[in-house]
């Protein structure tokens, strides 16, 4: 058992904390949030050049083959800065799919221009009636002469209006809430038929709305077997959990610190806050909160490459306590900033925001404590689990 | 990062439950599994039987008969004998006045004391709360006055547990009334048996007698029986409060007491169905069992620090307070889980020799007094409030 970072992944970490440093600070993130594309290209570069793109991948497109600590890790320095660039979006979802199922052509054509920078990408499967279920799908696929015929919507599509190309999925056979019967399909973000609708979120990042109406793709834009993509989908969103999970732990440690250092500089009643005993009992909790969220996102990172029932069971586990730990500290440390800690012109809500909302993507805690009940029930006649094997 | 065990540890596991299926009497932990009271002789029975083994003085380094076991190793060996129902270990003797003797006492008073907490000649309880010294423990004012080669010992200490059956106590008292509060007291050892001590029991909300009030009226106590110097006694007691506390936050009875109430939830129904399966209650569980996953790893995070050579400090309070809350949690369900069956309330139920039938479930019959017990989990070794004060000070820097 050991829980400090390696060589390599440290060296990873003070890369990424470098650059957090240099160029996440909250003036630059303001003067981001009112761009066009609403993060920062230069920056997005940056992390081509440092080979971040690639960082999740394998070694034979040029990612360092990392696992689940390492994204973890990357995350939760690019979560202490509030980073608003598509990593989840385009590297974790998006990549992780066309890694693992793409053809050499098609990893060509869309993993390694988007690991040099050149292009984005974007995962759309959530549904307006789907909610946080990946198996409820009802976008259609049908096969036609020489390809495939795409109708149906997809909802807040992190990332999708920036994106160059999107990976989708779609309903190919089966009822609409059968985990078989899914298909994924790449498709470039102009293809004729997709109309696409772009917003902000309410913490700062890029979302869209997709529909897609007779969208014609070639035999090839199938990415994986048809009917199969569905345990590709769970993986990848284990990927995406375990990126969130460090991006969250990131942004509690930044929220914790900031209300920190508020305790102790901020006078009232001719003293500093933190010295009235009620405020210092809130803070302590926070901390609590904070560490039993790293240790669950140490949890899922190192149960990513475990067999399926382990691994989701860890990555539930991991989301439920995060989300409720999430809402604790951007609730607290709002409070106990009091009126400024409400104001946009101060990064503490920003943070607080973003780990309020992380709990809205892919899966609240209600929906990974129904998932963790349903894998608990699964494998209880199986022996019993330990968090540490 | 790592999140296996070793092959040696392991190794160290098979052999920990190897000496539980060998040693550890069916019958005792019948009834630690079904909640009953353990009587003096169940304490001293499963101390003889790990003191025989060598796996006592898990906290002890090798030099003094301890095990010298590193705290993962520990950490396995309260992981398994939770699992198998195996008493808890007393601390009193073996975990707390040890480590102070071999840290400030003689060479005279460790020759003497340590042997006898090994074979069980000693039964150790702590002297430290007063009437008017809780949380304030510095506060406390049991006078112990030089007469000669004699501390005359004068006062009352209260909460102490298992004092009936104790024939020792370490105490503090003040030696000093003149100094600042915490300059004035010492750290004395005493004989339960001397003139002048009486133990009166105090009944606790789930009729248990668990603590006493232990009262000195002129008690005279040998001056070889001082721990470290005169008025130097806080260091004592402090060294205790931080002294390898990684087992603090209680995961391997956590663990077993989970199982526990998985178990009772599987055989209770409702709507003719096992409790277990109701959507409501299988939630609650599921989130008690998902805080049990971050705080093992959130422990053993401590362990690892403390395996690397670097002592716990105030991370133990943290431990201490998430731990007492989440064992607290799981005694709520386990009352909860046996419906109106948690009401009856009949003592001799809770003893193992009974010819009363049960009421309902076998299972119920200490479960409501178990969660009102255990309200002590976030009251004593410092209330979680207090653990909280230090937190904030020693961590946060408040």
């Amino acid at each position: 058992m050991r829980f400090t970072l390696s060589q390599e992944q440290a060296m990873l970490r003070d890369t990424v904390a470098r650059l957090v440093r240099e160029r996440f600070s909250f003036e630059a993130r303001l003067k981001t949030l009112e761009s066009a594309a609403g993060f920062d290209r230069e920056v997005w570069r940056e992390f081509a050049e440092l080979g971040l793109l690639g960082a999740p991948f394998g070694e034979d497109v040029g990612g360092f083959g990392g696992g689940g600590i390492e994204l973890m890790t990357v995350m939760q320095e690019l979560g202490r800065g509030l980073l608003l660039e598509p990593y989840l979006a385009s590297v974790v979802l998006a990549g992780s799919l066309i890694e693992r199922l793409g053809t050499p052509a098609q990893r060509a054509a869309y993993l390694e221009p988007m690991i040099a920078g050149e292009t984005l990408l974007a995962f759309a499967h959530g549904e307006p009636d789907s909610r946080y279920t990946l198996e409820q799908v009802t976008t259609r696929a049908v096969a036609t002469e020489g390809g495939w015929r795409l109708d149906g919507q997809k909802s807040v599509v992190l990332g999708g209006g920036e994106a160059n190309a999107l990976v989708i999925s779609a309903r190919t056979t089966g009822a609409s809430d059968e985990e078989a019967g899914i298909s994924l399909f790449l498709l470039p973000s102009d293809a004729k038929g997709l109309s696409l609708r772009a917003y902000p979120t309410i913490d700062g990042l890029r979302a869209a709305e997709l529909e897609l109406d007779g969208v014609v793709v070639p035999a090839e834009a199938l990415l994986g077997d048809p009917d199969e993509a569905f345990p590709a989908i769970e993986e990848t969103v284990a990927r995406g959990i375990v990126a969130l999970c460090g991006e969250a732990v990131g942004a509690m440690e930044t929220c914790c610190d900031m209300t920190l250092d508020y305790l102790k500089q901020r006078k009232q009643f001719g003293v500093a806050i933190g010295s009235f005993q009620v405020l210092q009992h809130r803070m302590v909790d926070l901390r609590g909160e904070l560490e039993q969220a790293r240790s669950m996102a140490i949890l899922a990172a190192g149960r990513l490459e475990a067999e399926r029932d382990e691994r989701e069971r860890a990555v539930s586990a991991a989301k439920n306590l995060i989300g409720r730990a999430g809402r604790t500290i951007a609730e607290e440390s709002i409070q106990l900033h009091g009126g400024i800690g409400m104001t946009w012109e101060y990064a503490l809500p920003h943070f607080a925001k973003r780990l309020v909302m992380i709990d809205h993507l892919l899966g609240d805690e209600d929906h990974h404590l129904e998932r963790f009940v349903m894998l608990e029930r699964a494998a209880a006649a199986g022996p019993a689990l330990s968090a540490v094997s | 990062m790592d999140l296996h065990y070793t092959a040696e540890e392991e190794a160290f596991r098979e052999e920990i439950r190897g000496f539980l299926r060998e040693k550890l009497p069916p019958e005792l932990a019948a009834k630690v599994r079904g909640g009953k009271r353990l009587t003096k002789a169940d304490h001293e029975r499963w101390h003889a039987i790990l003191s025989e083994a060598g796996y006592l003085a898990v906290n002890w380094p090798a030099a003094y008969g301890g095990t010298g076991w590193s705290p993962v190793q520990r950490h396995i060996f309260d992981e398994e004998t939770a699992a198998a129902g195996a008493p808890a270990i007393l601390a009193f003797g073996v975990n707390m006045v040890a480590p102070v003797l071999m840290k400030f006492g003689t060479q005279a008073q460790k020759d003497y004391y340590l042997p006898r907490i090994l074979d069980g000649s000693d039964w150790w309880c702590q002297g430290y709360s007063e009437p008017g010294a809780g949380s304030d423990l510095a506060g406390l004012k049991t006078r112990a006055e030089r007469d000669g080669d004699h501390y005359v010992v004068n006062g009352q200490k209260t909460w102490t547990t298992l004092g009936q059956h104790a024939n020792m106590i370490f105490c503090l008292v003040r030696t000093d009334p003149e100094a600042k509060k915490q300059e004035g007291i010492s750290f004395l050892l005493i004989d339960m048996t001397t003139p002048g001590i009486t133990v009166r029991p105090i009944v606790t909300l789930d009729g248990g007698r668990e603590v006493n009030e232990v009262f000195f009226d002129d008690v005279r106590v040998p001056v070889e029986n001082l721990v470290g110097e005169e008025n130097k006694g806080w260091s004592c007691a402090k060294y205790l409060l931080t002294h390898e506390r990684t087992g603090i936050a209680g995961i391997g009875q956590a663990k077993a007491a989970l199982q526990h109430l998985k178990s009772v939830a599987g055989s209770q129904l409702k709507g003719g169905r096992p409790l277990s399966e109701d959507s409501t209650f299988a939630r609650r569980i599921a989130r008690v069992e998902i805080d049990l996953m971050a705080l093992e790893m959130t422990n053993l995070r401590v362990i690892a620090e403390a395996q690397s050579g670097s002592a716990p400090g105030a991370e133990s309070s943290l431990l201490k307070i998430k731990g007492s809350v989440l064992r607290q949690e799981i005694t709520d369900l386990l009352r909860r889980s046996v419906g109106p069956y948690a009401l009856p309330f009949l003592s001799e139920l809770m003893d193992a020799e009974t010819n009363q039938a049960p009421v309902g479930p076998a299972e119920a019959a200490p479960l409501a007094a178990e969660y009102f017990n255990r309200r002590k989990l976030s009251i004593y070794g410092g209330s979680n409030e207090i653990q909280k004060t230090i937190v904030a000070k020693a961590i946060l820097g408040l």
